[in-house]
């Protein structure tokens, strides 16, 4: 069990830059900065196989060959640490435990990308990592790893951290440019893309946290060495986020291709299902990807084993696969309700929608509103079918993936769960009373 | 010059043109509706998603299809696209998706709202909608809103293109206008009962397709097909002066720009023909104006049924 990113995390102090250097800290820069060209390093990237972990996995090193780099236009990196997906939080984990690791990694990169002004990103509600990451710039400045000609090299950096205003749309790319920008966090129509005109019309390229992270391993010890961890196109560590019903949640550094099964039940893992209940589903890349019932989760639907790889979960596509999306685990056991679960991630998307474009905006809110009603009682045969249409219509015809996201959990837990989705109309009363929390809430404050 | 088929129809434009731009330069009914993009608006499009069309070759060299559908008045034609619109059903079922999404949360308040008989989305709907609705929730609804002393906001009718938002930036000087919250809930504000005095805030109204803006100059004193359009200027030394008067009897009920078959301002000598507010709102008086003669309603509202013109004049300007 190999740990790139949070091989030190249980270490005292190592939020510190002291504890952090002695434990091998900014050995990336010195080596990119004195030894290495920044395509060096790109190369390095691009062989490491290195896919976006911010949730559509795309190859980063592509990514960053992308950049246009016209004369005298300045270029920027922006690091996405908007983390705001419903089960999905293994950016703070890494910011909170060792800021310094996401810091080496934004200087290795902007080295390699030739961008001298970069951004931190970072969730408006991570207020306290927001004052972690501050305090550990600063120690950077004062250590001479940030600001003008860093180790002699005649490279610059600056390095800002801003927080957002707490929506989840600006974790996506282009919105979140905007937000940075001062303005309303509206996503951008594509093309330009940002490697093209990004912030304030410059070439950017906009990475997670730990994708960016995950530079700094892979420029220690080359990208080859990297690309051995994995199985195919899915190389290296992957920090995933479990929570739900298991008997050991949290944020978990596993290696690209052990099983689902392990992962779920293994002693290293989440350790099984809390209480000793049983699987009933599983939702493996954060809300916006298809819920997966039981007998689709350790196996695919061909009875291989289901691996933690981009491949592996999204195996049998849109019928009986899922994906990775952002290392959101999430797991259900046999009591909880999938109505009641897909109303509360409609309730989110609804909530979080930007409004701009009306596939989106009126679908995400009425998918929200037909499944209060069939979770409360008040639903129709009819209402299934309805949800389904409607998420056929949202789906590919907006501006940004949120209409997406929004579209496939929901066809997804109709797709495997329709059974439930029907008792929920037919046993109106007992509906209400299955659903833990919502009923004894409402009591409890009227 | 690029080769687009649109709809069997093969026409070349200038490269970087939009699909829907090479639609228009084909015309007749192979146009998608464009309920958001608006020409003399920089800025605008992508937004209702009204205009979606099929890409089923790429390019001459890249023939593979787009998956998706793609929106026409963003999407730049490449050198052999072959485009599909009225003859997509795949675009027909998503339009009418879209135009029920539109209308879901609309009041369908069209027998006293003054943009009844000129409006985008009646027509849209007409076309593209459903005879019932699916929709059992209750509709979201916001009180209506004075946008200065001249212009009423009716949110409820509001669909969101953004248009006004974009005249505000680029008309106005200081954009006291603007978008507020987010999702279903999101709403043009002023920020909010700033009235906007400016003098060319009130093209907001010429800009809305919907009713969502309209002329409180105007409201409620008649149906646009009750009155007879007609070509009027005067001089002015803030716009050009070029606008439409709306009569009944020997009274103008209403000043507008000259709007062409798409809802949009033609241009008056090589520029957008905005006009200012003066002309829009208080030269109400038959004096103030010179009349050209009678106008054309190019587009195919109630209006443009215009009982106004003799038949031999009728013919004379066929309607498209
Ligand atoms: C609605 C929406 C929300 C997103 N939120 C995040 C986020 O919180 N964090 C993140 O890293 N990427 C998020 N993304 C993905 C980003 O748009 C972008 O793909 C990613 O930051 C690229 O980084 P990567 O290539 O390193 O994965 C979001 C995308 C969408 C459509
Ligand atoms: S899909 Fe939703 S969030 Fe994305 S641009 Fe459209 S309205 Fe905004
Ligand atoms: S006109 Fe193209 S999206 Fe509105």
């Amino acid at each position: 069990m190999r740990r790139l990113l949070l091989e030190h995390d249980q270490v005292p102090g190592i939020e510190t830059y002291e504890v952090y250097r002695k434990q091998g800290g900014y050995r990336s820069v010195e080596k990119a900065l004195k030894k290495m060209s920044p395509e060096d390093v790109l190369e390095e990237v691009k062989k490491s196989g290195l896919r976006g972990r911010g949730g559509a996995g795309f190859p980063t090193g592509m990514k960053w060959s992308f950049l246009a780099k016209p004369e005298g236009v300045p270029r920027h990196l922006l690091c996405n640490a908007d983390e705001s997906e419903p089960g999905t939080f293994k950016d703070r984990y890494l910011m909170e435990k060792i800021p310094h690791l996401l810091i080496e990694g934004m200087i290795t990169s902007s080295y390699a990308l030739g961008a001298n002004v970069s951004y931190i990103y970072i969730r408006g509600e991570y207020m306290w990592v927001l004052d972690i990451l501050e305090k550990a710039v600063a120690e950077a400045y004062d250590n001479g790893w940030l600001g003008k000609n860093i180790l002699g090299s005649g490279f610059d950096l600056d390095l800002y951290v801003c927080p957002g205003g707490g929506a989840y749309i600006c974790g996506e790319e282009t919105a979140l440019i905007e937000s940075l920008e001062g303005k309303r966090g509206n996503p951008r129509m594509k093309p330009p893309f940002p490697a093209v005109a990004g912030l304030w019309g410059r070439p950017t390229v906009v990475n997670n946290v730990e994708s960016i992270a995950a530079v700094v391993p892979i420029v220690n010890d080359g990208g080859d060495e990297y690309a051995k961890i994995g199985v195919g196109r899915s190389t290296g560590t992957k920090l995933i986020s479990a929570c739900g019903n298991l008997e050991r949640p949290g944020v978990y550094e596993i290696e690209m291709g052990i099983t689902v099964e392990e992962f779920i039940y293994g002693d290293d893992y989440c350790r099984g299902i809390a209480k000793g209940k049983k699987l009933k589903a599983c939702v493996p890349g954060g809300s916006s990807v298809p819920i997966l019932p039981h007998y689709l989760v350790t196996k695919t639907a061909t009875g291989e084993d289901r691996l933690m790889t981009y491949e592996s979960l999204a195996e049998g596509g849109f019928e009986s696969g899922s994906m990775l999306g952002s290392g959101g685990f999430i797991v259900f056991d046999e009591d909880q309700c999938i109505v009641r679960n897909t109303w509360n991630f409609a309730r989110f998307y609804a909530h979080e929608s930007c409004g701009q474009c009306s596939p989106c905006r009126e679908g995400t809110g009425w998918m929200e509103k037909v499944l209060n009603r069939l979770e409360h009682g008040q639903g129709n045969m009819r209402d299934i079918d309805l949800l389904a249409d409607i998420n056929k219509k949202i789906e590919g015809n907006t501006i940004c993936p949120l209409g997406d996201a929004a579209a496939w959990p929901v066809a997804a837990a109709i797709r495997h769960f329709r059974d439930e989705f029907e008792w929920h109309v037919n046993h109106r009363e007992e509906a209400q009373k299955r659903n833990y929390g919502l009923i004894s809430e409402k009591t409890a404050s009227a | 010059m690029v080769k687009v088929t649109i709809d069997d129809q093969v026409i070349e434009v200038e490269p970087g043109t939009t699909i829907l731009n090479a639609a228009r330069q084909i015309g007749g009914d192979i146009v998608p509706p464009a309920m958001c993009y608006y020409s003399k608006l920089p800025g605008t499009g992508g937004k209702c998603r009204t205009c979606l069309v099929e890409v089923v070759q790429g390019s001459e060299k890249d023939p593979r299809p787009m998956p998706k559908l793609m929106v026409s008045c963003s999407t730049t034609v490449q050198d052999g696209m072959v485009v599909r619109n009225k003859t997509s059903e795949r675009v027909q079922k998503n339009r009418a998706g879209v135009v029920e999404f539109l209308l879901i949360n609309h009041p369908l308040d069209c027998p006293i709202c003054d943009q009844a008989g000129e409006c985008h989305l009646q027509d849209l709907g007409f076309e593209n909608g459903g005879a019932g609705t699916r929709y059992e929730e209750e509709r979201r609804t916001f009180a209506p809103r004075d946008i200065g002393n001249k212009i009423k906001l009716h949110m409820n009718r509001c669909i969101l293109c953004y248009r006004c938002v974009h005249v505000a930036k680029q008309l106005t000087d200081q954009r006291v206008h603007g978008v507020l919250n987010r999702g279903e809930h999101a709403e043009i504000s002023t920020y909010i009962e700033n009235a906007i005095e400016n003098d060319f805030s009130g093209n907001m109204i010429d800009v809305c397709p919907v009713g969502a803006l309209t002329d409180k100059t105007f409201r409620f004193k008649s149906r646009v097909w009750f009155l007879k359009p007609l070509n009027a200027s005067c001089s002015c030394n803030k716009c050009s002066g070029k606008a439409v008067v709306w009569m009944f009897g020997d009274e103008i009920y209403r000043v507008t720009a000259r709007k062409d078959a798409y809802g949009e301002v033609e241009e008056q000598d090589g520029k957008a023909g905005w006009i200012c507010n003066d002309c829009r709102f208080d030269k109400k008086d038959v004096h103030n104006w010179q009349i050209e003669g009678p106008r054309v309603i190019n587009r195919h509202s109630v209006i443009s049924q215009g009982h106004y013109l003799s038949p031999r004049q009728h013919d004379q300007k066929k309607i498209k």
